[in-house]
């Protein structure tokens, strides 16, 4: 956030001050000077120009902003950014590496678990905690993690295939794959 | 010797996602993600009352907010001829209110400023001085004499009634109903819902005075015909227009019309020069863009004791909001209504539609349906299960007696529509194998001695899909039919472009398959591009299911121009006449002597290499393919349900689909979009509906007010397919994107409506909330039909 220049509002008389904020984002130390009124997710996507965070309905509902907050999912559309001071957040883009992709993104592409893409960040990040804490769940317990997340497209149940696709591989058992042969599409 | 076409992703191949691999990784471009250099943001100030006369703005508070660069009102608007704009069907709309608010959530200012913060800021410090006027929320009330007028803008318009149309054999179905057994009727609502993506709307203007182009990024479905709209309205000359349709998230019909958002981000950037950003919140996305339905029914049926239905009768009230912008073909003006009965052998069938005003959101969109279908679809459904209760006749078995039979193709509807291709009672028997029906009448009647009630529902329809054929579908006189592009380059690799729009049905993934399928080359060697005006072929966009039917068939077709072509050149690398060549996939060969060949790739090296005397360079082409029909894809969709009835809460048991959509050119996404519109059916007999309270408040305007179910309530599908290609596209395949939304309601509601049987409750409208269950099943009479059940 460091910059020669920084064009901002003329001033009022009764600015807000802004406040320092310091996180750990995706594993790389970030620091901002914010509004109090900022919210997490336009912190996270308009300052800091990660936007695979997607605000989707404004009051928590839909969790598309979903993010990991100390490793528990949370929505950062009711979040202030300054409530992020001295935590680590972790977002969709921090999610793979450079060269190998998370077991639940695999998950998500090979058992079709997106077609919009605009609730897939905020999902497969709830889809991670689960997993994160629980490496053997049940359909129920995927569909009881996923319940804040809304999906229009779906209808979820390629979504709990691919998360319980992820969990086996988490498991290091690997998944089988009926369509091997019709995966013209998959990436080397 | 011969390629594996499911090894280069071709037809039948369910090839994983290519689009996947940017929004799995975050790095998909959704509208609200794109930054432009310089840009200003814009929020939309909107009327908190639902009909009022707007006596004064005064906008002087958010001019003295620092960072506030422009204020428009409707007064500002009005200046440059901008203050209403036409609407998809021939009526006018307010872009910034001047005289009126008509309805809760419309727009009134615009504040402009440096940050969406500031500019949310600006609204708040507006005044506006409102002068209530009695509100209007239902047909019931827009007909009464002596209704405030809501349209007073309008010359000529002395009442709230929009239109009153008909069509179907009046005489032949009074005949019908003269010569009848037994007269089955019911009256419903469907209620008004919203397509709801989970992307609102959103739009980036950018005037660059110094070219004289505007570039407007932009949530839609439709970009050419948002190009010449904004050219007609805003009087800019249509090639110095560029619309960019990025990523969508999720459209459902949503993101088909115009909306003001749009049109003040516009002249915004005209009047500063610098690109403004409009990002709609989900509250003025829910409260003031296209919703869908709204329609009462009064239905009849002529039934003969044998359960042969004779005749329909159906008359629509519908309820279009405050401007009538539905978006559906000009002619129709109740939209693709009278699709219904097309399934079943009806001789006789009549249909009356009177549409009006109220004070509630414009829109009317084919909400994940071809405009009214879904609509259609239900009341058709409803009206089946409701005549063989009637006729105390099985409803399977009332179905079987109608049903188009399989050597009647081509069948003439009974509203005059042409079905082209089915197997009605294959579809309908492999779905009742598979609930295993007989078992489940005995559980049920086993269970109801245990005072449990349990519920089968099916539901049976064939649905048009895929507007135009262009004689009979325009939009505003633009005809219906859509396009490709496709560029095969010297090294055999091709983009493709077409004049769809992908808001998540995978188009990037399944063009390339049509490709691979038509010319043997692999579906990872084709890119496929969409949305930007200034290089996309003209199309009409995505919705109604007509991707594949329309811009898939002009895939098809492109690809073959560039065979017949390759043709020429291969006959003249192979030294031999172009007659004695014989195709084979991704290779032409000598006939007799298939070694001596070439590959399409090698055809392509050649096209700009080595091209025969006489024949031009280079191998691209275009295609335009105006369908001869529509496309009819039948389904058969069957849900069992236990109610408590205590609660009134019911439960889904299971739910099996049966779906014909032809050749599917990728299972995998076929499937996907089968799930996905079961979803959304059960959403809507469950839970999901906007409603009005008698001040023309939406009750709906977030999501914790709109119900919309998640991965713990949205039941399990078992899905089937039939295939029967369709006969007149080019691969056989028909449109399948909103089968489930429109067949799949009724199939939920018979079930609870079949667990309640013997009650004498007939209906209960949707949703069915378990409060509106209770009802029914205490007091035992129905919970439905107009005027409302409770507010709009």
């Amino acid at each position: 956030m460091t910059s020669l220049f920084e064009e901002v509002t003329p001033s009022s008389g009764d600015d807000i001050p802004t406040t320092r904020v310091e996180l750990n984002l995706n594993g790389e130390r970030r620091a901002a000077n914010v509004e109090p009124r900022l919210l997490l997710a336009h912190l996270i996507r308009n300052g800091f120009r990660l936007t695979g965070t997607h605000t989707g309905c404004d009051t928590t509902n839909c969790g598309a902003c979903t993010v990991l907050y100390d490793g528990q999912p949370v929505k950062s559309c009711t979040m202030f950014a300054v409530q992020a001071n001295g935590h680590e957040v972790t977002t969709v883009e921090g999610m793979a590496t450079a060269s190998e992709l998370h077991p639940v993104q695999e998950g998500f592409k090979d058992e079709h678990g997106l077609q919009c893409g605009f609730c897939t960040p905020g999902m497969m990040l709830s889809a991670k905690a689960l997993l994160d804490e629980n490496p053997n769940p049940t359909e129920d317990e995927v569909r009881w993690a996923l319940s804040g997340n809304l999906c229009r497209c779906t209808g979820y149940q390629n979504i709990v295939k691919a998360v319980l696709w992820a969990a086996q591989k988490m498991r290091g058992e690997i998944p089988g794959d009926p369509d091997v042969s019709a995966d013209a599409g998959e990436e080397s | 010797m011969s390629l594996d076409e499911i090894k280069i992703g071709g037809l039948g191949a369910s090839r994983r996602r290519v689009e996947d691999n940017r929004f799995i990784r975050g790095k998909g471009n959704y509208v609200d993600d794109v930054v432009l250099p310089g840009m200003l943001h814009m929020e939309i100030l909107r009327s908190p009352i639902a009909h009022a006369r707007i006596r004064s703005i005064d906008v002087s508070g958010a001019w003295a907010i620092p960072g506030v660069r422009l204020v428009l009102t409707g007064e500002m608007m009005a200046a440059r001829n901008l203050a209403w704009m036409p609407t998809l069907s021939y009526d006018t709309q307010a872009v910034l209110a001047t005289d009126k608010v008509r309805f809760q959530g419309q727009e009134v200012a615009c504040v402009i400023a440096d940050d969406p913060y500031i500019a949310k800021d600006g609204c708040e410090a507006i005044v506006v001085d409102y002068e209530p006027l009695p509100p209007i929320v239902n047909p019931t009330q827009a007909m009464a004499p002596g209704a405030p007028l809501i349209r007073d803008d309008k010359v000529n318009q002395n009442d709230n009634v929009i239109f009153d149309w008909e069509v179907g054999d009046r005489d032949g179905t009074d005949r019908a109903f003269a010569e009848a057994d037994v007269v089955s009727e019911i009256d419903m609502h469907y209620p008004r819902s919203h397509p709801s993506p989970i992307e609102a709307c959103g739009s980036i203007a950018d005037f660059d005075r110094s070219t004289s182009k505007l570039t407007v990024y932009m949530t839609t479905q439709a970009p050419h015909i948002i190009r010449a709209a904004v050219s007609l309205v805003a009087e800019i000359p249509e090639h110095m227009i560029r619309i960019i349709a990025p990523d969508l998230g999720g459209g459902f019909g949503n993101k088909v019309p115009v909306y003001p958002g749009y049109v003040a981000s516009i002249l915004a950037s005209i009047l500063l020069e610098r690109p403004v950003k409009w990002i709609e919140d989900k509250s003025g996305n829910l409260i003031s863009t296209g919703f869908g339905r709204d329609v009462y029914l009064k239905g009849q049926m002529a039934l003969r004791n044998d359960g042969k239905i004779l005749g329909v009768r159906m008359h629509t009230d519908s309820d279009h909001g405050a401007f009538f912008s539905d978006a559906q073909p000009s002619k129709f003006k109740i939209g693709l209504m009278h699709s219904a009965f097309a399934c079943y052998d009806i001789p006789n069938a009549h249909l009356t539609a009177r549409g009006v005003y109220t004070n509630k959101a414009p829109g009317g969109v084919a909400y994940r349906c071809s405009f009214r279908v879904t609509e259609a679809m239900y009341f058709q459904e409803r009206m089946v299960q409701a005549a063989a209760d009637d006729l105390g006749m099985d409803q399977a078995q009332f179905r079987r007696v109608n049903l188009v039979r399989d050597d009647d193709f081509p069948h003439r509807t009974p509203f005059g529509f042409l079905t082209d291709s089915g197997q009605y009672e294959k579809c309908l028997d492999i779905g009742l194998e598979a609930i295993g029906y007989e078992q489940f009448l005995a559980d049920k009647e086993e269970a109801a001695k245990r005072g449990r009630l349990l519920g089968i529902g099916i539901s049976t329809m064939t649905e048009p899909l895929g507007a135009g054929n262009s004689r009979e579908y325009d939009i505003l006189g633009i005809k219906m039919f859509d396009s490709a592009e496709l560029r095969v380059h010297m090294t055999g690799k091709a983009i493709l472009r077409t004049g769809a729009k992908t808001q998540g049905q995978g188009h990037e993934t399944t063009w390339a398959q049509i490709v691979a399928h038509e010319l043997g080359i692999p579906a990872d060697d084709i890119v496929v591009e969409e949305g930007d005006t200034d290089t996309a072929p003209f199309g009409m966009g995505t919705y109604a299911s007509r991707s594949t039917p329309v811009a898939g068939a002009a895939v098809a077709m492109v690809s073959r121009k560039i065979r017949a072509k390759a043709r020429k050149i291969a006959a003249h690398l192979l030294e031999v006449s172009e007659e004695d060549i014989e195709w084979e996939l991704g290779r032409f060969h000598v006939r007799g002597a298939p070694d001596r060949g070439v590959t399409i790739q090698e055809c392509a090296m050649a096209a700009y290499s080595n091209v025969p005397d006489g024949l031009e360079p280079g191998l691209e082409n275009n295609a335009y393919y105006d369908p001869p029909n529509l496309t009819w894809p039948f389904a058969c969709y069957i849900a069992t349900v236990e109610v408590d009835p205590e609660t009134g809460v019911w439960d889904v048991l299971r739910v099996v689909a049966v779906d014909d959509c032809g050749v599917r050119i990728n299972p995998m996404i076929v499937e996907g979009q089968i799930m996905g519109g079961l979803t959304e059916a059960y959403a809507m007999a469950n839970m999901q509906f906007i409603t009005f309270d008698e001040d023309g408040n939406c009750v709906g305007s977030n999501y914790m007010d709109y119900l919309l179910p998640t991965a713990w309530e949205t039941p399990g599908f078992e899905l089937h397919e039939v295939v029967t290609p369709c006969p007149h596209h080019p691969i056989g395949a028909k449109g399948i994107g909103e089968c489930a939304t429109v067949g799949g309601p009724a199939a939920f509601v018979n079930a609870v409506m079949d667990a309640l049987k013997g009650t004498g409750v007939r209906n209960i409208d949707m949703p069915l909330l378990p409060d509106r269950v209770h009802e029914a099943l205490t007091l035992r009479h129905d919970v439905s039909g107009a005027p409302p059940v409770k507010g709009g």
